[in-house]
């Protein structure tokens, strides 16, 4: 338990002292959009790196989000956090009618059935011009919480943090309860996690479903803050990015989650080399990770550590 | 149910409780059970039923279908005909997960350890219908489930010394040997609590010495009154801990009884030795 905290006191501190080492609202900017992609993974690491079941569409949840609350917010000029909560309760209706029927599928069956998914979303958000503007777009109003706006990048840095913070904490708390092991069993063994009374088809549906809402809040948020939403953000592409960084930082690690979103969400925005040929990188980031550290970073170099220190320490 | 658990801090009793059924009404009868598997019948037409308290072995030769009875009686496969009664309910084609909360618990033949656990959190995973399984109160981690948590995390520790694992408890499941691992699974199994224990070749691959602990440590669980289930090749061991042994070959019955007449089964000999007079 201690172990747990400390990883959230470690991100908390990190979090806290990082806007003292960017030196302008270029980096913080990075950070912000890093943050929200964490939120993300950090939810859809629970789907893929805990319970073992993959997703191809989890972009399309973020869409969702980001839409709901374009639509109802900037056009039907609802408040934002009731947008943002309607598109959570809209993305998790949706990922639950789904989950009981394709959570049934495993492996590749399982990863075409929920690229499907996220294709149709982002074809219905591209087609559907008249409420969402089609290919081009919505402009979204800026985020107003009870009467406070919240503007400019130095706000939106703390808004996202703590958000982070909040969903780390709660995937820390999943993971080592009961409904985690549980979860953890069924990627471990199906068949034996059934026989001692774990229902399989339900935790699979409740992890799917509450990844589903984590993306489609970190959506949401997207939306006010850059101003534009556009469907290329719910697209598969979208979608790869995601779980090539949940796979990069370490598929059942809650802090790899973190780490993979803010390394592969910042290294475009430096490296104009990556930012050309983004997505030939990324596939080149995620083979060579498959290949050389299928556990994915933070694991691969919390195992070097442990070795360096210790015989059999704790994991 | 929690205050029960409270007061069975004991792993494993010495004694059976004062309660405990001894060969009374069945706690399992199997009636008429088939199951086919592309035309060839596995399972066919078997008729058996298990006595509370005793400890039942179901041998045969490889291939004469006792783990697809197993698979059958805990749900995983659905007959294709016949019935399966548990505790006076009827239970056929019943999931898995629900046979397990009416007290069914099962081992494997081959290994379904979860290996991304440790190995106290394996036998928690056990404890899973005893706990709060709900979703919010996991995400906010309320003190009641906690505390449900931190019983339940004593309560496998327990179990695991009980089969004589202590020395494993937070080791992760994938860095464990083998003997351990088929001790790990009995130990998970009886944190479900189960009226019912399937245990499908607990000793298999196991050298002499371990055999002879898990013969103890399976003895001892059918002295605290759980009625066992015992699919095993190790014949010294089917001898030793059965009540009552029923014989398979080709899916069908082929002798059932006390473990010495069907011993001296004609039948039974002549498909261990593989007569075909």
């Amino acid at each position: 338990m201690t172990h747990r905290l400390l990883g959230l006191g470690l991100l908390a501190v990190v979090l806290a002292l990082l806007p003292l080492g960017l030196p302008n609202n270029f980096y913080l900017d990075m950070a912000i959009l890093a943050g929200l992609n964490a939120i993300v993974c950090v939810g859809l690491n629970l789907l893929v790196g805990f319970a073992g079941q993959v997703s191809l569409g989890h972009a399309g949840f973020f869409g969702i989000g980001a839409y709901a609350t374009a639509v109802l917010v900037s056009t039907h000029k609802w408040p934002a956090l009731l947008a943002l909560a309607a598109g959570a309760l809209l993305s998790a209706v949706i990922a639950f009618a789904v989950a009981r029927p394709i959570l049934r599928l495993k492996g590749h069956y399982l990863a075409m059935a929920t690229l499907g998914i996220g294709i149709i979303i982002s074809i219905v958000l591209r087609t559907e011009t008249r409420i969402t503007g089609g290919p081009d777009g919505m402009i979204v109003d800026p985020l107003n919480v009870f009467g406070f706006e919240v503007y400019g990048e130095r706000v939106w840095y703390w808004v996202v943090a703590g958000l982070l913070l909040v969903t780390v904490w709660l995937a820390l708390n999943l993971i080592d309860s009961p409904v985690g092991r549980a979860l953890r069993a069924l990627h471990g063994s199906e068949v034996a996690a059934e026989t001692l009374g774990v229902d399989t088809a339900r935790f699979k549906a409740m992890v799917f479903v509450l990844s589903a809402v984590f993306a489609s809040v970190a959506g949401s948020l997207f939306a006010h803050y850059a101003g534009l939403i556009t469907p290329a953000k719910a697209d598969f592409l979208k979608s790869v990015e995601l779980v090539t960084m949940v796979v990069f930082g370490g598929m059942a690690s809650t802090f790899g989650a973190v780490v993979g979103a803010a390394i592969l969400t910042v290294l475009p925005q430096l490296l104009t080399v990556f930012q050309d040929y983004q997505h030939m990188m990324l596939g080149l980031i995620l083979m060579l990770t498959m290949v050389f550290m299928p556990k994915g970073l933070l694991p691969t170099l919390a195992g070097l550590v442990q070795a360096r220190t210790s015989l059999g320490g704790r994991r | 149910m929690s205050a029960l658990h409270r007061h069975r801090t004991d792993a494993l009793p010495e004694e059976p409780p004062a309660s405990a059924p001894r060969a009374a009404a069945p706690l399992l009868r199997v009636e008429g059970l088939s199951r086919e598997f592309g035309g060839v019948l596995a399972v066919a037409d078997l008729s058996f039923t298990i006595a509370a308290g005793t400890v039942h072995s179901i041998i045969g030769p490889n291939g004469a279908g006792k783990t697809t009875l197993f698979n059958l009686i805990t749900g995983v496969y659905r007959p294709s005909g016949g019935r399966v009664l548990f505790d006076g309910r009827d239970v056929t084609g019943m999931a898995p997960y629900r046979l397990a909360a009416l007290g069914l618990s099962r081992t494997f033949q081959n290994l379904q350890i979860f290996m991304n656990m440790t190995a106290v959190e394996n036998v928690m995973v056990g404890r899973h219908r005893h706990l709060d399984t709900r979703l919010l109160p996991a995400l906010l981690r309320l003190p009641s489930l906690v505390r449900r948590d931190h019983a339940a995390a004593d309560r496998a520790a327990e179990l695991m010394r009980a089969v004589g694992l202590e020395r494993y408890v937070g080791t992760d499941a994938a860095s464990m040997p083998y003997g351990a691992l088929k001790r790990l699974e009995i130990a998970r199994a009886l944190a479900a609590e189960p009226k019912l224990l399937l245990l499908d070749e607990p000793a298999a691959g196991l050298n002499a010495t371990e055999k002879k602990e898990i013969g103890a440590v399976i003895r001892r669980i059918a002295d605290t009154g759980i009625t066992v289930v015992l699919v095993e090749h190790d014949m010294k061991m089917v001898m030793g801990l059965s009540d009552h042994i029923l014989a398979l070959n080709y899916g069908r019955k082929l002798a059932e009884g006390r473990p010495e007449e069907v011993a001296r089964d004609p039948d039974v000999v002549a498909a261990y030795l593989g007569s075909h007079g």
